[in-house]
């Protein structure tokens, strides 16, 4: 395997990961918001978040650029008050992996909570647990198996995503070139064709494995709650 | 401490409104599926609230409507034991003991002493789902006595449990309420339960109290409501032994002024036992019976009297110290002219009285 096939893994696991993990508080937010919330706009928000899922990733990554990049309003902000930097950088890679994952996670960690037995709450709040006792003790360990989900999917999502990635923050070896911008590299330059399958099956045992490892810790979850 | 209940609470077509006091000891609450058990359930505990009333425990309002008071329920500190027992499944038997008590930081009751009491010290590693109904039952009991309550309620702890598990967690139950000095509200809809553990009786019939008192008083005074429910069945009287006949093996109880015969040695002259006097095992006469075989034979004065729409009739008779229930065919009622004042003598066969 060639020195810049291993930086694009690299980068691909670094940037689904980033994306992943930032945007949990976020989603477990939402979630709970959707499934639990009554308020107005709620119909609005859950159109939002879903946008990402039917809209062409071209759009979204168009969208990023406009809103993200350095002239964007919040880009501009977030580089005056925290110096994140989003265009053409990593970090960009990972806003639009992040954002095309949330939908997904969004949806799992939803359905997961709605699952969720409203009588042991009940029956936490008579035994004094307050609103936030009630939900880190109750309510998070017992949606786990949906965060696990949604989490699983959106790293996947991340790891294939494209379309947004390279609209927003181009195919920079090193910087923004992930898995997926590296292989449409090589299959666009002659004879690219071996090193591209060679990225392909990498690709592939990667989605597997993050499949098969969310496999593994949901059984045991499963065993830990049931039995 | 007592806790005061005087609520309110109107859900669709249905109507709760009930006004009571738990004092100290066990307060049995006792209705049909659908006599709003639940919903008073729900307001006492803090998890629905009703639309109009008053909660109070001892000094602490928990509920006012017209001063807006409503405190959430982890403010209450009444220990609730669900009839689902509501065990937390990602947690073990352990956690979910401690979970009120961490929270409360309470030092009483004792950890060991709970445990021991209620015989879950070999379940405390074990996760929920592995318990039997019975044991699941237990381990709530302890999570409601461990989260440093001031009231205990217990919502049908029994009810989703068959005979035997039922059998199984009485004696448990018993011990928790003797040892307790809380007010006590047991929410059920199985007499057996109420007069096993109760010293007083809230009857719930669609949405009202329809007796409340002592256990039998309220039970025998809720009968004539209700002619023909399955929880009729008689009256439980405690009474005093007056006398043994060692040679016929009979103990013979002061009953007012009357004796009532029961057989067997059921303790020693001067003690007390429950007795047992099934409504189909008094029968009733205008005269006392010359030469028959019926031990029993107390004069009475009819108090009420309930005739069904079918074939039954249900008497309520004052015998002097105790007030006796009697089912009899409402043709005999009729034949006999049974009315409120009229003097009665009610015949009980000596081998029908059993301890309660």
């Amino acid at each position: 395997m060639e020195p810049e096939d291993l930086v694009a893994i690299r980068l691909s696991l670094l940037v689904a990961s980033v994306a992943t993990l930032a945007s949990l508080p976020f989603a477990v937010l939402v979630a709970l918001a959707l499934a639990r919330g009554k308020f107005w706009g709620k119909t609005l928000l859950d159109g939002l978040v879903h946008l990402p899922l039917v809209m062409p990733p071209v759009v979204t990554g168009y969208l990023l650029l406009i809103g993200f990049g350095r002239r964007g309003p919040i880009g501009q902000a977030l580089e005056a008050c925290c110096g994140l930097v989003f265009s053409f950088r990593w970090t960009g890679a990972a806003l639009a992996a992040a954002v095309m994952g949330f939908p997904l996670m969004v949806r799992a960690i939803r359905l997961s909570l709605e699952a969720v037995d409203r009588r042991l709450e009940d029956a936490a709040s008579t035994l004094g647990a307050g609103r936030l006792g009630v939900f880190f003790a109750v309510t998070l360990p017992l949606a786990v198996p949906g965060l696990l989900a949604g989490i699983v999917l959106a790293f996947a999502k991340a790891l294939g995503e494209f379309g947004a990635t390279i609209t927003f923050v181009s195919n920079i070896p090193g910087e923004t070139r992930t898995l997926p911008a590296a292989i449409y590299t090589l299959t666009q330059t002659p004879g690219g064709d071996d090193a591209a399958l060679r990225l392909v099956l990498v690709s592939i045992a990667l989605s597997l494995a993050a499949l098969i490892a969310s496999e593994i810790l949901a059984r045991r979850l499963a065993g830990r709650i049931d039995g | 401490m007592t806790l005061s209940v005087d609520i309110l609470r109107t859900v669709g077509g249905f109507s709760l409104d009930v006004v009571f006091e738990a004092p100290p000891g066990v307060t049995a609450v006792l209705g049909r599926s659908g006599a709003g058990k639940s919903t008073l359930v729900a307001a006492v505990a803090g998890l629905a609230r009703p639309d109009d009333g008053r909660i109070t425990l001892g000094p602490d309002t928990l509920y006012e409507r017209s001063r807006r008071i409503d405190l959430p329920a982890r403010k209450r500190r009444i220990g609730v034991v669900f009839q689902d027992s509501r065990l937390f499944p990602h947690l073990s038997v352990k956690s979910n003991l401690m979970f009120g008590r961490r929270r409360h930081g309470a030092a009483e009751p004792d950890f060991d002493e709970v445990v021991d009491t209620l015989g879950v010290a070999p379940l405390l590693g074990r996760r929920p789902r592995s318990l039997s109904g019975g044991e699941r039952q237990r381990v709530a009991i302890g999570r409601a006595l461990l989260s440093g309550p001031r009231a205990l309620l217990f919502d049908e702890p029994l009810a989703a449990l068959d005979s035997e598990r039922k059998a199984e967690i009485m004696p448990f139950l018993e011990r928790v309420v003797a040892q307790t000095a809380l007010p006590v509200l047991y929410v059920t809809h199985a007499l057996e339960e109420a007069r096993r553990l109760a010293d007083r009786l809230v009857v719930l019939e669609d949405g009202k109290i329809s007796a409340q008192g002592a256990v039998e008083a309220a039970i025998a005074s809720a009968g004539l409501v209700s002619a023909g429910d399955r929880f009729l069945d008689g009256v439980v009287v405690e009474a005093v032994i007056d006398e043994i006949d060692e040679r016929y093996q009979l103990s013979g109880f002061a009953l007012g002024r009357h004796r009532l015969w029961a057989p067997g040695v059921l303790g020693e002259v001067g003690g007390t036992a429950r007795l047992r006097l099934l409504a189909r095992d008094v029968a009733l006469s205008l005269d006392p019976p010359p030469r028959c075989s019926v031990r029993n034979v107390l004069p009475g004065v009819v108090r009420k009297i309930a005739r069904s729409d079918g074939p039954y009739a249900t008497v309520l008779v004052d015998v002097g110290g105790a007030v006796l229930k009697s089912e009899i065919t409402r043709r005999s009622a009729d034949e006999l002219g049974l009315a409120p004042g009229r003097v009665v003598y009610a015949l009980i066969k000596g081998v029908a009285v059993a301890r309660g």
